[in-house]
C-alpha cells in the first residue's frame, strides 16, 4: 500500500499542528461557532446527538495491520472501545472529546493517517471495489489512480470551499462494488480499441434527497489526463454550483439544470486551458504509484487446494460461510476473505476493541499485514493461501466474526441514524437488528442474493436508494416511520429503488420485509435473484401483498 | 452610494502595509467616480470600471476593478486590452465559506497570466489566508476583527502542497 515520503509526513505534521492551534482558538473564544465549522469538518468532526463524533480517513478502503491496532488503540483511550466502518471505506468513532481531538489526530498521524477532508464541502475520500488488485477479473488496479487523486484533492487550495461535498469513485474491476455510479464522479477504468487503457467518466450521480445516477462526461480520457480533467470539472462546479440552496448544491443538480451536454461544453472549454500543463501525469508518476501497490510474495501454489477440498467435505458451517464469503483471486491458490462485520445484536460496521485487535492480528498473520473496508461496511482480508482457510474460518470465530451472510439479506448496510446521529428522522439500528432476528439462517440461505439498505433520513448515508430493498426513516408528525423502496442496485447497471406506498411503523418493518420476500420466492424462476424477479414482475404484486388488493395511495 | 470600509492597514506580500484605498460598493455610479479626488486610489466595482474607462486612464493606475463572487476574471481580462496595464485586482469574499473567487484567484495567475497584485477583501479571515495565498492572493484586507500578527502566521500553515500553486508552479510529483 502506499508509504509516506517526508514530505506527506510533513504535510501531516503541519496539519495536526493546523489544527491543534485552530481548537485552541476556538476553545478560547476567538473563532466563532460558524468560523470553525468548516475547520473541524475537514478534520473529519461532527458535533452529534450524544458528542462530537470523529471520522477517520481510510483512503479506498486500505487499512495496514499497523493502522487498525492504532485505531483499537484510539477506541480505547478516546473512545467507548468500539469504532463503526462507514459506507465510504472510513472509520468513525462516537465518543471522542473535542479538546482530545488534536492528540487523537497526532496519534493517526503516527501510522500515516488522519481525518482530513472526510467531512464538509470539499473533496472527500476517493472509494474503490475492495476487491482492487486481486480481483481475478479486473482491468486495472485501480488503487493507484485513486492515489493519485487523494494526492491531488488533499488541501486543494482552490477546492476547499465548494458549494457542497464532494465524492469520487474509481473502479477497474469489471464487477462493480464501488457504487460508482452514484458518485458526484464516477471513474471506471476502460480499454479502447487501440488496445490503450484510460477512464470513462460519469458526473452528476449522487444519492441523498434527489437521487440521480450519473451522466457520461466523457467516453475515453488518456490515463495522462486524468488530475487535469478533474480541475477542469471542479473549476467548472465551484463556479457555477448553487450557492442559495443547500439542497440543490450538489454537482448532480447543476448538471441536470445545466444538461450534461452544455456542462460537457463547458468543461472541456476550462480543460483546454489545463490540458498538458504541470498537471499533467507522466509515466514515471503513475509507474512510481503502482509500485506502492505491487503484489506481495505470494507464494507458488497448485490452483486446487487439498486441505480445502477435504474441509469443505468434512464441515457444512465451514462450507457455508466458504461459499458465501471467499471470492476468486487472480493468484492460483490464494482467495479473497469478506469478514462481514454484521453479527445479528451488534450494530452493522461496528467492531470493539478486542476485534479490532484481533483482525489486525489475522492479517498479519494470513494476509501480508493488509487488509480493506468495504462500503457495504464489511472488512477484507485480500490474499489468503486456500489451504489456510479452514484455519482463519476456526480463528474468526473465537472472535464472533464468522457471519457467513455476505450478500444475504441480514449483510445490511445501515447508517448510525437516531441512535446518534443528530439529523437522524429515525432509528435505524434496531430496525437492522429486527430485520436480522426475523429470519433464520437457512431461510437467509434460501432467499439468497438480495442488498437490504438503512438510512435514517434522506441524506441517505445508509445508501437506501441502491438497496433492492431500500429502509428510509421519515418524520411523520413527530413520530419515526419507515418509507419501502424497491428495486434499486448499486451494480454496473445501477437502479433507483421505487417507493411502494405508505409508510410503516417501525413494529411492521420485519413483517413488511417478510412479506417483500414471500411474493419473491411465490414468483421467482429457477436461479433468478430478487432483483431480477422484481425488474420481471414490477412492483404490482409487492404492493397487493403489503397493502391488500387496492395498490394504497402514497402519501 | 456605498462604500466597503477597509482596514487601516493590508497584508502586502506576507508585510503589514497602509492602505490607501477606497472601495465603491456594487450601487456606485460614473458620476460618483467623477466626484473623487483625482488623487485618490479607488476600487471600483467590475461593471463601473469597464464603463468608465476614460476616468480609469485619467486616474493612472490609481482605479482598479474588483470582482465579486460570480464575476468572472475571463470576461474581464476579454475586455481589455492587456490584463497587465491593470496594477491590481480585487476580489471581494461576501462570507468566508464562498469558494468562487478562488477560482479566479487561480484563473488570473495561470490562464490570464496576470502579474500584478490580486487583493481579497470582504470577510478574509486568518484560517483561509493560507490557500487564498496559493491560489495567487498576495494583498490582503483583513475583516476588521481579525488579528494581523496572527494573520501573519498564516503564510507558514504548511511548509509544501500537492498541487500546482503561485508560490510552487509545478506538482510535488514533479519534484518528489
Ligand atoms: S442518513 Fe441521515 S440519519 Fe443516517 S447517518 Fe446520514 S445523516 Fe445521519
Amino acid at each position: 500500500m502506499y508509504r509516506y515520503d517526508n514530505y506527506d509526513h510533513q504535510m501531516l505534521a503541519d496539519r495536526v499542528a493546523q489544527f491543534r492551534d485552530q481548537t485552541q482558538r476556538y476553545l478560547a473564544g476567538k473563532l466563532s461557532e460558524g468560523e470553525f465549522l468548516p475547520l473541524r469538518l475537514q478534520n473529519g468532526l461532527y458535533v452529534q446527538r450524544l458528542a462530537p463524533m470523529l471520522r477517520i480517513a481510510v483512503p479506498y478502503g486500505m487499512l495496514s495491520s499497523r493502522q487498525m491496532r492504532k485505531l483499537a488503540f484510539i477506541a480505547d483511550h478516546y473512545d467507548k472501545g468500539y469504532s463503526h466502518l462507514t459506507t465510504r471505506q472510513n472509520v468513525q468513532f462516537n465518543w471522542p472529546e473535542l479538546g482530545e481531538v488534536p492528540d487523537i489526530l497526532a496519534h493517526l498521524a503516527e501510522v500515516e493517517m488522519h481525518a482530513i477532508q472526510t467531512s464538509g464541502n470539499c473533496i472527500r475520500n476517493t472509494t474503490t471495489d475492495q476487491y482492487a488488485g486481486v480481483s481475478a477479473d479486473e482491468l486495472d488496479d485501480a488503487r493507484p489512480y485513486c492515489e493519485l487523486i487523494r494526492q491531488w484533492s488533499t488541501f486543494h487550495p482552490e477546492f476547499a470551499y465548494l458549494p457542497r461535498k464532494f465524492k469520487i469513485a474509481v473502479c477497474g474491476t469489471r464487477r462493480d462494488q464501488a457504487a460508482t455510479q452514484v458518485h458526484d464522479i464516477g471513474i471506471y477504468i476502460v480499454k479502447n480499441d487501440a488496445g490503450e487503457l484510460g477512464f470513462r467518466i460519469l458526473v452528476g450521480g449522487g444519492l441523498g434527497r434527489t437521487p440521480v445516477i450519473g451522466s457520461e462526461i466523457c467516453e475515453f480520457l488518456p490515463k495522462k489526463h486524468l488530475l487535469t480533467y478533474l480541475d477542469a470539472i471542479l473549476r467548472v462546479y465551484n463556479r457555477e454550483g448553487r450557492r442559495d440552496n443547500k439542497f440543490k448544491a450538489r454537482i448532480k443538480i447543476l448538471v441536470r439544470e445545466t444538461g450534461i451536454d452544455t456542462f460537457r461544453e463547458k468543461v472541456e472549454k476550462e480543460w483546454q486551458v489545463l490540458k498538458d500543463g504541470p498537471l499533467t501525469l507522466t509515466d514515471d508518476e503513475i509507474d512510481r504509484m503502482r509500485g506502492f501497490f505491487h503484489d506481495p510474495d505470494y507464494r507458488d501454489l497448485p490452483a486446487q487446494s487439498e486441505a480445502l477440498q477435504s474441509a469443505l467435505s468434512k464441515d457444512v458451517m465451514f462450507s457455508a460461510w466458504y461459499e458465501q464469503n471467499v471470492a476468486a483471486h487472480k493468484r492460483s491458490g490464494y482467495a479473497i476473505v469478506t469478514i462481514c462485520v454484521k453479527q445479528t445484536g451488534s450494530p452493522p460496521g461496528d467492531l470493539d476493541t478486542a476485534q479490532m485487535n484481533f483482525v489486525a492480528d489475522l492479517a498479519d498473520e494470513y494476509s501480508f499485514g493488509e487488509m480493506r473496508i468495504t462500503h457495504n461496511q464489511n472488512l477484507v482480508l485480500a490474499d489468503v493461501e486456500q489451504d489456510r482457510l479452514f484455519e482463519l474460518w476456526q480463528a474468526l470465530k473465537t472472535f464472533d466474526l464468522q457471519a457467513d451472510n455476505l450478500g444475504l439479506l441480514s449483510d445490511i448496510i445501515c447508517c448510525p441514524g437516531g441512535d446518534f446521529c443528530a439529523l437522524a428522522n429515525a432509528k435505524s439500528i434496531p430496525i437492522a437488528e429486527a430485520i436480522q432476528r426475523r429470519f433464520t439462517h437457512a431461510e437467509l440461505r434460501e432467499i439468497g442474493e438480495i442488498s437490504l439498505n438503512i438510512s435514517g433520513c434522506m441524506n441517505a448515508c445508509g445508501h437506501h436508494h441502491v438497496g433492492n430493498i431500500g429502509i428510509l426513516g421519515v418524520d411523520k408528525k413527530g413520530e419515526e416511520f419507515y418509507q419501502v423502496t424497491l428495486g434499486g442496485s448499486a451494480s454496473n447497471h445501477t437502479a433507483l429503488g421505487k417507493v411502494v406506498g405508505r409508510a410503516f411503523s417501525q413494529e411492521e418493518i420485519p413483517e413488511v420485509v417478510e412479506k417483500i420476500v414471500t411474493v419473491y420466492k411465490r414468483h421467482r424462476e429457477s436461479g433468478e435473484n430478487f432483483l431480477s424477479t422484481y425488474e420481471r414482475i414490477g412492483m404490482d404484486p409487492f404492493k397487493t401483498e403489503l397493502y391488500g388488493e387496492k395498490p394504497a395511495v402514497r402519501h | 452610494m456605498s462604500t466597503y470600509q477597509l482596514p487601516k492597514q493590508l497584508i502586502a506580500n506576507c508585510e503589514l502595509a497602509d492602505n490607501d484605498w477606497l472601495w465603491l460598493g456594487e450601487d456606485a455610479e460614473a458620476a460618483d467616480l467623477q466626484a473623487i479626488d483625482g488623487a485618490q486610489h479607488v476600487i471600483a466595482p467590475v461593471a463601473l470600471w469597464l464603463s468608465a474607462q476614460d476616468q480609469v486612464a485619467a486616474r493612472q493606475g490609481h482605479c482598479i476593478p474588483w470582482l465579486g463572487s460570480a464575476d468572472l476574471a475571463a470576461q474581464l481580462a476579454e475586455s481589455v486590452a492587456d490584463i497587465n496595464t491593470i496594477p491590481m485586482i480585487a476580489l471581494f469574499f461576501p462570507v468566508f465559506s464562498d469558494g468562487r473567487n478562488y477560482s479566479n484567484a487561480r484563473e488570473l495567475r495561470t490562464t490570464l497570466g496576470f502579474d500584478g497584485d490580486i487583493l481579497a477583501a470582504g470577510d478574509v479571515l486568518r484560517d483561509q489566508v493560507f490557500y487564498m495565498h496559493r491560489c495567487g492572493i498576495n494583498v490582503f484586507a483583513m475583516r476588521e476583527d481579525q488579528d494581523l500578527d496572527d494573520a501573519l502566521k498564516a503564510f507558514a500553515d504548511f511548509q509544501d502542497g500537492y498541487q500546482v500553486s503561485v508560490d510552487k508552479p509545478v506538482p510535488l510529483f514533479r519534484r518528489r
